[in-house]
């Protein structure tokens, strides 16, 4: 069963990466911002958010962060996401279910396009 | 809610906004009852925001003026035969208990607490879990990660995903088998 020992190992792993890093990094950072009022939770936002976690952890992207954010004033519209990407526009995804994180991380985090059939205008 | 736990997660996501630097939420399962307690040192409520804070049309928050979070968490331990409460003092913080009757026909499943759990985490913040069946008991503080942690942040991709499988085996020890 693991504990909080082996956290060591992890640890050590990603503190000789930070010591490669520079400060231009943090400015280089891709958000991924889930709305996680009562609104985004009864409508399905822990496991979009959980989804987006595992695929960032597992391609080993050191600059893109994961976070939560409040009611963004479109309940009916639940889960949604934000991604803020350095540099451009706000992309607003709504609806977004642990499939859609999965195509939106793959095609847009990754890939660099917009994928535009999950965007706030076409739903 | 599908789950008692995504409650869990509303009610701390309130601990947040209310500027907590410690939330404590403590799960219990012992002689058909489950107890949920969650206690934060935010900034409190006032007497008269905490005898209205039952009302789904009493809010903080300014996107619309409706606050269903309380409310949904009253109502399903209530329709259990359970009961809720709510302490709160301006500068001191809030509690929330709620109690729910195990063998219920209407009581929620207790859900997913390792996926909430690690949902919370955030450098500024500090949760101390405390889950316990039948006097089998796991404690996860977010104090002892960070102090293991150093500078490297507690919500990481990488350290949200192994803190996530580190209290799914432990939660599945303590429960023995049986789903909650």
């Amino acid at each position: 069963m693991k504990s909080i020992a082996d956290i060591k190992a992890i640890r050590d792993k990603m503190q000789a990466r930070i010591v490669n890093r520079d400060n231009s990094d943090a400015e280089l950072e891709t958000r991924i911002v889930v709305g996680m009022a009562t609104c985004g939770i009864a409508a399905g936002a822990r496991p979009v958010f959980n989804e987006f976690v595992d695929l960032v952890a597992a391609k080993g992207m050191h600059n893109v962060k994961v976070t939560r954010t409040g009611c963004l004033g479109m309940c009916k519209l639940e889960p949604i996401v934000e991604i803020f990407v350095p540099g451009e526009e706000k992309v607003t995804y709504v609806k977004v279910d642990p499939d859609k994180a999965k195509e939106i991380f793959t095609r847009h985090i990754v890939g660099g396009q917009v994928v535009s059939e999950y965007l706030i205008g076409e739903q | 809610m599908r789950e008692i736990a995504l409650n869990i997660l509303d009610i701390a996501e309130n601990s947040v906004k209310a500027k907590a630097t410690l939330v404590e939420i403590t799960v219990t399962a012992e002689n058909n009852v489950l107890t949920v307690t969650i206690t934060d040192n935010g900034v409190g409520m006032s007497k008269d925001f905490l005898e209205r804070v039952t009302d789904p049309f009493t809010t903080t928050r300014t996107t619309r003026k409706v606050g269903m979070g309380i409310p949904l968490f009253k109502d399903a331990a209530e329709m259990t035969g359970g009961s809720f409460g709510i302490e709160s003092e301006p500068g001191r913080g809030t509690r929330v208990t709620a109690k729910f009757v195990l063998d219920s026909i209407d009581r929620a499943p207790l859900g997913d607490i390792a996926d909430t759990a690690v949902t919370l985490l955030a450098p500024g913040i500090d949760f101390v879990w405390v889950y316990t069946v039948d006097k089998r008991s796991f404690t996860f503080d977010t104090r002892e990660i960070k102090a293991e942690l150093g500078d490297i942040p507690i919500d990481s991709p990488e350290i949200i995903s192994f803190l996530r499988n580190l209290l799914k085996e432990n939660i599945e020890s303590i429960n023995g088998g049986i789903t909650i």
